[in-house]
């Protein structure tokens, strides 16, 4: 400490001007980001979050690959327009064959044998044989199936003196009239359901990340005491609300790194092949349920925070909260995939508690009407306000009592 | 009253207990006031309604002749009992975060913030996390905070404990400055020396009431006097037989006497004299240390009792009561 008496400024009373709530507000806001961001756990967090989509894509691009499969079968040259027929009959079966001629059918066994084809066609060409290392693989059972049923068709066709030919092109051109009398329900792809089901991951992640993320930022200001200088100069909602909006901030711009990451990848390593609106579209409507899912819930946070006043009783008092969040997304990863149109989940995602998790997913699967869009849309704006006062309300009267947990009841009246 | 800060009733009760009741005394501008009183007696309740952090069940707070309200309170300088402070953000971006709240611009906040953690001696700490300093560093870092927005008021709880005696000085010197430019300035304190050489006046609290406020002088001119004999060649009890006179306790050969209204010195100096050689021979005004045991001592229920003959202690602290029934 220096004993010289260095002059300190001293303006007129009252001479600082008060500062707008608005500027409290965005100067609260901007402490939470700029710590955050600087934080290593935010780092951390959000790039082993998008290490982890690289590899589900990669992944989910093995797997379809593997899918598939390509069979090569050999012909001998007694059976090579039989395996004409084979490659046009795997065909209707969404089966790829190839065939690969072979001089005869000691050549073709020993190929078998080794395994550089699948199987090989023998006999004389009317009636089908096939010889295979131990067992037909199930794919190439069906299209001999096939097959072999048309062999046995033609051949009675031409006994009957008809032309195999013309009964053919007849059966392709046979169609089956479908008048609906409802529109059928869009059936999700496969890829759209996956792009549910890691909607539902991501804003649920999110959102517990940064919903606790706010709960642990409360109690950190009451367990160090700071609130008691904040509160001097500063309303408690407004504090509040700065630290919502900027810890906000902070998981908005984590989910749009992450989804966006995410929908990249999935275009650049083909694992994604959906029209690019719908991937937009759910980038776009994540972001926006994030925004109100965090809203709602960041404020709940905040409230339950306000109650104790030690980190290790963080877990205990934002449970009742995180119950709501972990009730939607698992119902909705557990019965949205396999019933994307469950009338019950729909019901479910319009409820303000439930819409933040559901409904991202079920808009990434198959959509969501515009009614219950609305309906859950309007669910929000109306409990955001609503939570701001009680939330508000609780928080402004728990946080200055330090020590043991505050009681809600007693949170409800001022300290 | 002009330019004062002014607690007028203040009640505060937690459930039946009664925090605070009916306080009231004012710190006028300009001036150092220390208050003092037993632990639990009611200081930081007071504080924390001056700053709003708890309201009060009745009574106001006013500057000015107006109630305190927010605006008022940003141009307060408060250091909180349980200090407070972002355990993991360097001093200086914490110290600009504050003063820019109390409505400072960013430049002047860390002009500011320069100037009084040069002047705190925690200037090479700038760029450190609160968390890693030393508790008495974290304490200059926190007077910091109640200085940095150049407040116009000073509601300080405890400033100097944890604090090195050459902070002590500083922190001395700075409070001195502040009250010389005519910012009011109230703190709380169990240095009662310290209190006695600082403040203009002192307030002493017992169970939330105001039990003594005044000047330094009044307060100590208004306590018993006490004559201090040294009397090497005295036997133990020499003066227990003289007439008005109570030994208030011996401290080597030193004898301190409290004496009845009315009753002459001169008789206590000619016993003193009978028994051999006196080197000093003196009447000593209290200490506030001395008053305070005192009031402390003497307020067994929370009645206004002046008996200081058979002291209880008002709450556990028997060394307190035993210091106090011996005297100085």
């Amino acid at each position: 400490m220096t004993t010289s008496t260095t002059p300190t400024p001293r303006v007129d009373f009252g001479a600082l001007p008060p500062a707008s709530a608005r500027q409290v507000i965005g100067l609260v806001a901007k402490r939470e980001l700029q710590t955050r961001l600087k934080s290593k756990a935010f780092r951390i967090a959000t790039v082993i979050s998008v290490l982890i989509l690289v590899a589900l894509a990669i992944i989910a691009k093995l797997v379809s690959g593997s899918s598939s499969s390509v069979v090569t079968v050999g012909v001998t040259p007694a059976t090579t327009a039989l395996g004409q027929q084979l490659v046009a009959a795997a065909k209707t079966v969404d089966q790829t064959v190839h065939t690969q001629p072979v001089p005869d059918d000691a050549t073709g066994r020993a190929e078998v044998r080794s395994g550089n084809l699948d199987g090989l066609l023998v006999g004389d060409g009317n009636s089908v044989s096939v010889v295979v290392k131990t067992d037909v693989d199930s794919d190439m059972q069906s299209a001999l199936q096939v097959l072999a049923g048309e062999v046995a068709l033609n051949q009675q066709i031409t006994s009957l003196g008809g032309n195999p030919a013309t009964v053919g092109a007849a059966i392709a051109s046979a169609k089956v009239a479908v008048d609906p009398l409802e529109p059928p329900p869009a059936k999700p792809q496969s890829q759209q359901i996956a792009l549910g089901i890691i909607a539902g991951i991501l804003i649920y992640i999110s959102l517990m990340m940064s919903g606790q993320l706010v709960a642990q930022g409360v109690v950190e200001e009451k367990s160090s005491r700071v609130v008691e200088l904040l509160l001097a100069t500063v309303r408690p909602w407004q504090l509040m609300a700065g630290k919502v909006l900027g810890i906000g901030l902070v998981g908005l711009t984590q989910v749009l790194i992450i989804g966006l990451s995410g929908v990249a990848v999935g275009f650049a390593t083909g694992s994604l092949s959906i029209p690019a609106s719908v991937a937009a579209s759910t980038i776009v409507w994540l972001l926006a349920w994030f925004v109100l899912g965090f809203s709602a819930y960041a404020l709940a946070f905040a409230a339950v925070g306000a109650l104790v006043s030690r980190q290790e009783d963080v877990a205990s008092t934002v449970t009742p909260v995180l119950m709501f969040l972990v009730i939607g997304y698992v119902l909705g990863v557990s019965i949205l995939p396999s019933s994307p149109h469950s009338p019950f989940m729909a019901v479910l995602s319009m409820i303000p508690l439930f819409a933040p998790t559901m409904m991202p997913m079920r808009i990434a699967m198959t959509g969501v009407p515009a009614w219950q869009l609305a309906i859950a849309l309007a669910g929000m704006i109306v409990v955001i306000p609503l939570l701001v006062w009680l939330s508000g309300r609780i928080y402004r009267n728990a946080v200055v009592r330090s020590g043991a947990r505050v009681r809600l009841s007693d949170a409800w009246r001022p300290a | 009253m002009a330019t004062a800060l002014e607690f007028d009733k203040i009640t505060k009760r937690y459930g039946r207990v009664v925090a605070v009741e009916d306080l009231t005394f004012d710190v006028p501008a300009g001036q150092i006031l220390g208050f003092v009183g037993s632990n639990g007696a009611g200081k930081t309740t007071t504080m924390r309604i001056a700053l709003g952090v708890l309201a009060a069940d009745a009574g106001e707070v006013r500057w000015n002749n107006r109630a305190i309200d927010l605006d008022t309170r940003r141009q307060i300088g408060y250091m909180p009992e349980e200090r407070g402070l972002y355990p993991r953000m360097h001093v200086a971006d914490q110290l600009v975060y504050l003063a820019r709240l109390h409505g400072m611009s960013t430049a002047a906040a860390k002009r500011s913030v320069d100037i009084w953690t040069e002047r705190l001696g925690v200037a090479e700490r700038r760029d450190d996390d609160v968390q890693k300093l030393s508790l008495g560093n974290q304490q200059r870092v926190q007077l910091a905070a109640a200085l940095v927005y150049d407040p116009a008021i000073l509601v300080l709880d405890e400033p100097f404990s944890g604090l090195d005696p050459v902070a002590v000085d500083v922190m001395s010197g700075v409070l001195r400055e502040k009250a010389d430019q005519g910012v009011p300035v109230v703190f709380s304190s169990h240095q009662l020396d310290l209190v006695q050489r600082l403040c203009d006046r002192v307030g002493i609290v017992q169970r939330g009431r105001m039990v003594a406020n005044g000047t330094v002088d009044e307060l100590r001119s208004s306590g018993p006097e006490v004559l201090v004999v040294e009397a090497p060649d005295a036997r133990p009890g020499w003066a227990a037989g003289i007439p008005g006179v109570t030994v208030r306790g011996q401290s080597g050969i030193r004898t301190h006497l409290e004496l009845a209204p009315g009753v002459d010195d001169q008789s206590v100096l000619r016993a003193a004299l009978a028994t051999g050689p006196v080197h000093e021979f003196g009447r000593r005004r209290p200490s506030l240390t001395d008053l305070f045991r005192h009031i402390v001592s003497s307020d067994p229920a929370g009645a206004n009792g002046t008996s200081v003959s058979h002291p209880t202690p008002p709450f556990d602290d028997a060394t307190t009561a035993v210091a106090a029934s011996q005297g100085v």
